[in-house]
């Protein structure tokens, strides 16, 4: 402690689950919005990744609630948010939201996408797994060139509607912070906006990690035309993202309102290292000159030439890079956000503790369980274009 | 007028007329005199009944808080008192009202503290001679007519009740903490043993029973009064109509109902 914080200030309430719910949906949104490149935006290129994205869309969305449920008072109340809704809420949104993403938008295309695969595979294997395939179909085996064009334009569509719910849905959080007036380190009209990008970087970067592990795991050749073409993406959307973080900053330093003060020495002391070194030296500026020289980005090849290999490897370490900067980023905002007292005259400190709910083990087991679920979502929906499918009698 | 007439027959002589005007003069005001309040009685009396039994029915009822800073000694007799009245955890994080110390040095620097509450006083003021002046500030909830705890509350939880009181329903909380975040004012904690939010209530039990809230009625120097809100026959009524009257924050548009006389600029 330093200087005065309010006697009720002295505990933070909101702790690492709740900086990994932030970071969990801002996930879910960037990889749908990368998967809608690909249908809507008919960028050929980082099509190898479309069902990829769509798919480690749903497993981040289907942990995205367990911290904050997990951090709530009283989790087996947390069902009133859907009955008794407090409609000038921010926060009583969050289940219609999270709704509204999971069922109309992520499983609804995923179900059209993957249709014509179902039923094959259905048709094809035995036992219990015919009968899991089939009710995966919900019955609608119908393979006629009329019936999968209508699932492509329903796909299509659904994706359409998907863009805006994908920046609802992670904007949505970034109004959660963003409304807050008592807190002028979040009281900000640009958190949504930055939310929405940062999600956009951390949503590519991950999935570009997610393909070029897993095609090494699958020991195929990484396509290196969509690889260079989602560092391409990473970097413009780092780009808009540093811009609008940085304008954030600028407004801020320029209007000097009563809370510079404190929020100066919360940057230089207590958000050092997490917001100087990892969020923006390692987290943004280290992959933005390393993908602008790498990438194709900035011209038609990429200005140093290397050799494939190389790039991929490079690509790799900016998207970890890029991952551990926008977890600092959502870390500045949640905790650095509570680390300065209200009455403006003090700061507090926050230490993770690594037992308990609010622990860094609970965290850690949070953030490896999307991965475990898009695993078994993996197993049952393939999502490489290089799977054999059994040829269809229609087709 | 009326006078005129019955002046009418002594209008021979000024003097005459002078004098009987004077004693007619005497006469109407004696009636006047009785007149009025009889007339009071009739007409204006039961109107008035009339208005105050409405008010008391339709007319809101809104309570608020004066806190006279130039009164408050720093005891933390409030900040004690609330603590045992509402069952409030005796770690020192945790306030429904705490007391503030503030003391501004001549070079500008301003210190704060607030040691548990104030209820164990205060140390001494270190370099006593630097100081330019010092004063106690009581921090309580606002009871914020546009409270943003209200708004952000995602189950309905925390509420306004009909007389301006703020508060949370323990057994509807599902305790996620927004409502901490969202009050300008450091006046919400989250219960460790119960695991919902809470927050000074007035005293609402007390209130409930006519009596006012622990706090103001412990403090020996009458620092803290309740009343209501806009009616003049009130101790809080006279509070606000015979100070300068400040409120916390006021550019967050909160409109607190404790209300500040003698409130310094540097009070955050």
């Amino acid at each position: 402690m330093q200087g005065y914080i309010y006697p009720n200030e002295f505990e933070l309430r909101w702790g690492l689950l709740i900086v990994l719910y932030p970071y969990l949906t801002g996930l879910v949104a960037g990889a749908f919005i990368l998967a809608s490149l690909a249908r809507v935006f008919n960028v050929k290129e980082v099509e190898p990744t479309y069902r990829l994205a769509l798919l480690t869309a749903l497993a981040f969305l289907i942990v995205a609630p367990l911290p904050l449920v997990a951090h709530l008072g009283h989790p087996e109340r947390s069902y009133e948010i859907f009955l008794t809704p407090n409609r000038k809420s921010a926060m009583a949104m969050f289940g219609f939201v999270y709704a509204w993403y999971l069922m109309v938008v992520l499983l609804l295309e995923i179900w059209f996408d993957y249709r014509r695969d179902l039923v094959l595979t259905a048709r094809e294997a035995t036992g219990p797994r015919k009968w899991f395939y089939y009710t995966l179909t919900l019955g609608a085996t119908d393979l006629s060139d009329r019936a999968l064009q209508f699932d492509d334009r329903v796909g299509r569509w659904i994706t359409i509607i998907g863009i805006p719910s994908a920046f609802l849905l992670h904007g949505y959080v970034g109004f959660i912070f963003g409304s807050v007036k008592a807190n002028p380190w979040w009281s900000s009209v640009l958190m949504p906006v930055v939310f929405l990008f940062s999600a956009i970087v951390s949503g590519i970067a991950l999935v570009m990690i997610i393909y070029l592990v897993a095609t090494l795991f699958r020991s195929k050749k990484v396509d290196m035309g969509c690889a260079d073409k989602l560092a391409s993406f990473l970097f413009y959307a780092i780009v808009v993202d540093f811009s609008l973080e940085m304008l954030d900053f600028i407004h801020r330093l320029y209007e000097a309102e009563e809370s510079i003060e404190i929020l100066s020495q919360l940057i230089e002391g207590r958000l050092f290292v997490s917001l100087i070194v990892l969020q923006i030296v390692l987290g943004t500026l280290v992959p933005l000159i390393s993908l602008g020289v790498v990438s194709p980005a900035l011209s038609k090849r990429s200005i140093a030439r290397i050799p494939a290999e190389v790039r991929r490897l490079i690509y790799l370490g900016c998207a970890i890079l890029v991952q551990i900067g926008i977890f600092s980023i959502r870390w500045n905002v949640v905790i650095g956000g509570q680390l300065f007292s209200k009455s403006l005259r003090g700061l507090t400190a926050y230490k993770a503790e690594l037992l308990g709910l609010e622990g860094l083990l609970v965290a850690g087991v949070l953030l490896v369980l999307p991965f475990l679920v898009l695993g078994v979502l993996v197993k049952i929906l393939p999502p490489w274009p290089d799977t054999e499918l059994p040829a269809s009698p229609e087709a | 007028m009326k006078s005129d007439s019955t002046a009418g027959p002594n209008r021979e002589s000024p003097a005459t007329r002078e004098a009987v005007d004077r004693r007619d003069f005497l006469w109407e005001a004696l009636k006047a005199s009785l007149g009025v309040p009889i007339a009071l009685c009739i007409v204006r009396v039961p109107e008035l009944h009339g208005m105050q039994e409405e008010g008391d029915a339709d007319v809101e009822r809104i309570y608020g808080m004066g806190i006279d800073i130039r009164k408050c000694i720093g005891c933390g007799r409030c900040a004690q008192a609330c603590k045992s009245e509402n069952d409030v955890p005796d770690e020192p994080y945790f306030f429904n009202t705490w007391v503030e110390r503030y003391v501004i040095r001549t070079d500008g620097e301003i210190l704060v503290d607030s040691p548990n509450g104030g209820i164990d006083g205060f140390p001494p003021i270190e370099e006593e001679g630097s100081t330019l002046r010092t004063f106690f500030v009581p921090k309580l909830c606002n009871h914020c007519e546009e409270a943003p705890c209200v708004q952000v509350c995602p189950v309905g939880a925390t509420f306004t009740t009909d007389d301006g009181a703020v508060l949370v329903d323990e057994e509807y909380c599902i305790g996620c903490g927004y409502c901490v975040q969202a009050c300008p004012y450091g006046a919400r904690w989250f219960d460790p043993v119960k695991h919902v939010a809470r927050k000074c209530t007035f005293c609402y039990h007390r209130l409930a029973r006519g009596k006012v809230p622990a706090c103001v009625e412990v403090c020996p120097t009458s620092a803290r009064l309740f009343g209501e809100v806009g009616h003049r026959a009130n101790p809080l009524a006279r509070f606000l109509r015979f100070n300068e009257i400040q409120v916390l924050k006021p550019h967050l548009n909160t409109k607190p109902k404790v209300f500040y006389a003698n409130l310094d600029g540097e009070v955050r």
